[in-house]
């Protein structure tokens, strides 16, 4: 399904990179959850990270846009750089990183206000709206971005966790969006939903693809296959493969990418 | 021969005993002569059965037996020739046969009442045989209760699942009696106001505002609660919320969201052991401390009225004294709000206090609200505090810094002291009570119902 058409990508030096992370460790106290990760996050594509349960993909993830700092045992080493800017470097405002690093968690988590507040929610505390009419600009094209608007336009005023759960999910996306964020970070995003509302977020991720840089933290191997276009395949902590979705998924280099895909195990 | 009432208990256990070991024994017989896979139950339970079939009935005719025995007693010297001679009126009636029975029972030496004499011997001799007639039924009951278990016992009886059900009514019986006392304790407070209301109309007790009651006046004028009411809600639901909400609602959020784990570990605990400290503990100290300086504070500044009895007194060391109620309650509902949330918002780029303005404050609110509304159903019923440092004065005041009173204070005022029970003024304490019953229960059913409602949104 892919519509790239480069050739074969490493898994570093692309010079489309949005992110770049060069040895990455993450300790958890003692324990080592991610062990030397260097890749390349691609602007233009879906980055999909495949892997099995504790592989670490979530892990990694989560170093993206510094989520980990809200776990005090958690230590990470090594560089990750937005758009060359290192991340973890102390001039770095983690609040602005976020704020442009954007994240869709596994489970649809809207705040219990109405579905506007749930959107108007992030441009408010970073200002980007300066009167009621621009605010009301902004949450009706985070909406329609992600999908929801139709559905939700003559409701505005309900609260956020009355919708269903792949509203919700889409109402998630739409706040994330709304802060017109360069990144959007996907933990499982379709891990809790019915194959209706999965099949709703995928078609939104192809929507978003090329206005976005997206990475997808996904259990289902088929669901990487049908939105990403790069793929990347963790095991035990360590990167094995990353490549073109298509190429990992029709001619897997490694022998455990293989093994894993074709449901050996995982 | 008599046989005291410990004694008897005594033998009916012990009896039991027996019986337990009779019951066993027999199982153990069914196992050696039918194999041990023949027995449904293990032989201690059909120890246990026989012995509660021995022991249940006697005592339960024993509980009934002593409730009943005084009146049969009773009836019993009154039909002997020397009750002719008895006064007609009830009152001195009573007097004699009370002091004829406590020197019956060797609780008097001698009466005042020469009458009483006469009556020892007939107590003597019906107390004699109405104890005798009472053991010996138990005894026989006994008896017929362990036969009936005994000859039931089979290898294959289910004396397992009987002992279950009889301890299950135990466990029920035991529920009960806390139900059966709240109700009693209520009803009696019912009773007792509709008595009083008798004499004084709710009307002019719930809407009057001078109250003054004083004994065998039924005037319903002095009977006015509003000030007392006033005086409740300035100091339980006003000042001391005042203090309690902010600082315990302060302390959640610093607790569960700042505080290193290290910090939170002994800081919660000595937080929790302000609502260990007994009351009259800090009666002593808004009297003695607070209140003074309070008066102090406010003579220094000019305002009227100052006494060295306060509102303001009593109502921040009652503030304090909440404050753990307040911020464990806090405490439990910020912790309840899904950590996703909480990531959700901070993944938003928003900061640790804009997310818990925003986002864990809101989802929290039922919960706080639900522990505050518990709180000042404390508050207003809390005592001690108020009666050592607000006064027994019922002025209708804003100045807190001027003296007031509390319902629960005066029902202390009207009860102490005084013996009879049955002058409006007693009276009136108990109408009080009800009064503080019926609003704390209101608050505490709306306050679990908040709560349980906001329980069920996250799970």
């Amino acid at each position: 399904m892919s519509t790239d058409t480069s050739d074969a990508v490493s898994a570093t030096g692309s010079p489309n990179a949005k992110m770049t992370a060069r040895d990455v460790s993450v300790f958890y106290g003692d324990k080592q959850a991610i062990n030397s990760v260097s890749i390349d996050v691609d602007r233009d594509n879906v980055t999909a990270f495949i892997g099995p349960s504790g592989c670490g993909k979530s892990t990694f993830l989560r170093t993206l846009n510094r989520m980990n700092d809200t776990i005090p045992s958690a230590r990470v080493e090594g560089e990750i750089k937005l758009d060359g800017e290192d991340i973890y470097a102390s001039a770095m405002d983690v609040v602005q990183l976020r704020a442009r690093v954007g994240m869709v968690f596994q489970k649809p988590n809207p705040f219990p206000k109405s579905i506007y507040d749930n959107v108007a929610y992030g441009p408010k505390i970073h200002g980007l709206a300066d009167n009621k009419g621009e605010m009301d600009t902004i949450v009706e094209r985070s909406l329609k971005r992600a999908g929801l608007w139709e559905e939700v336009k003559d409701r505005l005023t309900d609260s956020g966790t009355a919708l269903s759960g792949g509203q919700q999910q889409r109402l998630c996306i739409a706040r994330a969006i709304a802060v017109d964020p360069e990144v959007i970070l996907m933990d499982e995003p379709c891990s809790a939903l019915d194959p209706i509302a999965t099949a709703k977020i995928e078609e939104l991720i192809h929507e978003l693809r090329g206005r976005y840089a997206i990475v997808i933290v996904t259990h289902n191997m088929q669901q990487a296959a049908r939105v990403s276009q790069r793929t990347a395949f963790f095991h035990l902590g360590t990167l094995v493969e990353y490549g073109l979705t298509t190429d990992i998924f029709t001619n897997p280099r490694e022998t455990r990418t293989k093994d894993y895909i074709t449901g050996r195990y995982g | 021969m008599t046989i005291s009432g410990p004694a008897l208990l005594f033998l009916v256990l012990g009896l039991g005993l027996v019986g337990w070991l009779t019951g066993r024994a027999r199982a153990r017989a069914f196992a050696t002569s039918q194999g041990r896979q023949a027995l449904h139950s293990l032989p201690s339970y059909h120890g246990w059965y026989v012995a509660l079939w021995a022991i249940v009935p006697p005592l339960v005719f024993l509980a009934v037996w002593t409730a009943l025995s005084p009146g049969l007693v009773t009836e019993a010297v009154l039909s002997t020739p020397a009750a002719q001679g008895l006064p007609a009126d009830g009152f001195s009636r009573s007097a004699i046969l009370g002091e004829a029975r406590s020197i019956a029972l060797g609780q008097l030496d001698a009466g005042f009442n020469p009458q009483a004499q006469a009556f020892v011997a007939p107590y003597r001799e019906a107390m004699a045989h109405y104890s005798m007639l009472g053991a010996v039924a138990a005894l026989l009951l006994l008896f017929a209760g362990w036969a009936f278990g005994y000859t039931r016992l089979k290898a294959n009886f289910r004396a397992r699942t009987r002992v279950e059900r009889v301890v299950m009514a135990l466990l029920l019986i035991a529920s009960l009696i806390a139900i059966l006392t709240t109700i009693g304790i209520v009803l009696s407070l019912v009773f007792e106001s509709a008595r009083f209301f008798g004499m004084v109309s709710p009307i002019a007790f719930l809407t009057g505002t001078n109250w003054n009651p004083s004994s065998g006046n039924v005037d319903p004028d002095l009977f006015g609660a509003i000030p007392l009411f006033w005086g409740t809600i300035l100091i339980g639901a006003i000042i001391a919320m005042l203090v309690a909400i902010p600082l315990g609602l302060m302390s959640a959020i610093y607790l569960t969201q700042y505080a290193h784990s290290n910090v939170r570990a002994w800081m919660k605990p000595i937080l929790e052991i302000l609502a260990g400290v007994p009351t009259v503990v800090y009666g002593y100290f808004a009297a003695l401390t607070v209140a003074p300086a309070l008066r102090d504070f406010a003579v220094m500044i000019g305002i009227p009225q100052a006494s060295s009895e306060s509102a303001m007194a009593a109502g921040i060391v009652m503030g304090v004294m909440i404050i753990p109620f307040v911020s464990s309650m806090a405490d439990d509902s910020i912790n309840a709000v899904p950590q996703s949330m909480r990531d959700g918002s901070l993944a938003m780029g928003s900061t640790k206090s804009e997310t818990i303005k925003q986002v864990i404050l809101p989802a929290a609110l039922p919960g706080v609200v639900g522990g505050v509304l518990l709180a000042v159903s404390r508050a207003i019923g809390e005592t001690m505090i108020v009666v050592m440092a607000a006064g027994l004065s019922a002025n209708m005041t804003a100045n807190p810094f001027a003296s007031v009173t509390t319902v629960t204070a005066q029902i202390v005022k009207l009860l102490t002291g005084d013996q009879e029970f049955d002058s409006a003024k007693t009276l009136a304490a108990f109408a009080l009570g009800l009064v503080l019953f019926i609003v704390t229960l209101l608050l505490n059913i709306v306050a679990l119902r908040v709560v349980k409602k906001y329980r069920e949104a996250y799970e």
